[in-house]
């Protein structure tokens, strides 16, 4: 269990309700290696800090109660930027999930907000009534009921933690640009390892199997076609993959269109192109088949992953996927149907790669 | 906006300027900058197509000035809630080994 890590504990601050664990504001080497692990995916779900009150410096009863998810990653964001603050930190029980997937599943939200003020006796720790919550908490919490049902005002704070600490010495004062969620490149490659972690299995299965099948053709099962095709094909399945789950999130901005759907088609033509010309040169009659069969299948791979990195995103709505989504996938369909199609034919009537 | 913007006129969000109190909280919890105050006591729709649904806006105005039908802007939860009949569902932290997050 990753919660036994007490390294981030730097003893106790006491308080008319009792000790409150004191944290540091620096990250341990660990801290950070962790980080690293959970980009590519590993040990997510045990990741996470128990819920409840937190100290940093020598917080007093008129210190600032920042609250924070249970997910280890955002506490320690937040942790990290408190160096030369004295505060609270407010750990909500969101299942080890970050704040802004936790607001939006209800688990960052009001109820477990209200209960955990008073399992925490905050009215008896700090003597004002305010608590200071990430913006991105707002889609599950509804600052006014908090208000009726616990007394406390919610005063929402920056998107982002690196910015709360000019927040505060503003006088709980965001500009327009805390305001702002961004998708930049640092974000999206961010988001990238857990894409090609969670498809890679299913890539390798897929480019494995067309490695076996790639033996096939009219004169029966050869093994030097495994070679030939088998292995090129395996290629072009592996570079669509990429080219869905790596490519088209870094250089979203700039692939045609607005629908994700189609920036991973335009990407999944383009690679598969440039494959097929690295593998077996320029597009020339005899492969025709082939190359359909690789450009329908290969865009339609990327298309279909290009379109789930739209959870991964920040910036497209329920009714915006829905919608691309009644178009693309019909024609993800029916695009993986054809290229299988013309990849048969291919085969069996001896058309080389 | 910083470049990246995503399907225009889906969005579900709604502003009824009646209820409005002009009191801003709206503008202070918007990740994308949707709304604006537009001068005597009221705020505005000045970016529409920015919106991504999140619901923070409806969930915070006191006056019930705003709706709008939140969820998650994710293809995979969408094909999730589709397999299992229910709405679209977020697989983070189901322990799945999903984690959109």
């Amino acid at each position: 269990m990753k919660t036994a890590d007490t390294s981030w504990f730097e003893g106790t601050v006491g308080t008319p309700a009792g000790d409150v664990p004191r944290v540091r504001t620096s990250l341990t080497s660990r801290d950070r290696r962790d980080a690293v692990a959970l980009r590519w995916g590993i040990g997510r779900s045990a990741y996470t800090v128990p819920p409840g009150l937190y100290a940093v410096g020598s917080p007093s009863a008129e210190s600032v109660v920042l609250v924070s998810a249970n997910y280890k990653m955002s506490f320690d964001r937040l942790r990290r930027e408190l160096s030369g603050i004295d505060a609270w930190i407010l750990v909500l029980d969101t299942k080890g999930i970050n704040v802004w997937c936790a607001a939006g599943k209800g688990t960052f939200g009001t109820d477990e907000l209200v209960n955990r003020v008073e399992a925490a006796d905050l009215g008896q720790v700090v003597s004002h009534r305010r608590l200071v919550l990430p913006q991105l908490g707002a889609p599950g919490v509804s600052a006014h009921e908090v208000r009726k049902r616990s007394g406390f005002q919610v005063v929402y704070g920056p998107v982002r933690a690196p910015d709360l600490p000019r927040f505060l010495s503003a006088g709980m004062k965001a500009d327009p640009e805390m305001r702002r969620v961004r998708f930049g490149l640092a974000d999206r490659a961010a988001v990238v390892p857990v894409e090609i972690v969670q498809g890679a299995g299913y890539a390798l299965l897929i480019a494995a199997l067309f490695v076996i099948l790639g033996g096939l053709g009219p004169d029966g099962y050869r093994l030097d076609h495994v070679l030939s095709v088998g292995i090129p094909d395996a290629i072009l399945v592996l570079g669509a993959f990429l080219g869905g789950s790596l490519l088209t999130p870094l250089l979203l901005p700039f692939l045609p269109g607005r629908p994700f759907a189609w920036k991973g088609m335009c990407m999944g033509l383009l690679v598969t192109l440039a494959l097929w010309a690295a593998l077996h040169g320029l597009p020339g009659t005899p492969g025709a088949l082939a190359l359909a069969a690789w450009l329908t299948m290969g865009s339609a791979l990327a298309s279909f992953l290009a379109m789930n990195f739209t959870g991964a995103s920040t910036y497209t709505s329920l009714s915006g996927v829905r919608k691309e989504m009644r178009f693309a996938v019909p024609v993800q369909v029916v695009a993986v149907t054809a290229g299988l199609v013309f990849w048969a034919v291919a085969r069996f009537t001896g058309q080389q790669g | 906006m910083f470049g990246l913007r995503y399907l225009p006129g889906v969005t579900t969000l709604q502003l009824d300027a009646e209820l409005c109190s002009g009191c801003g909280m709206c503008l202070n919890v918007c990740p994308h900058a949707v709304l604006a105050s537009a001068g005597h006591g009221k705020v505005a729709i000045t970016d529409r197509d920015a919106c991504m649904e999140c619901g923070a806006c409806a969930r915070n105005c006191s006056f019930g000035a705003l709706s709008v039908q939140a969820g998650v802007g994710c293809a995979a939860a969408i094909i999730v809630g589709a397999l299992r009949g229910t709405e679209p569902t977020c697989g983070c932290g189901d322990g799945e080994g999903m984690s959109c997050c």
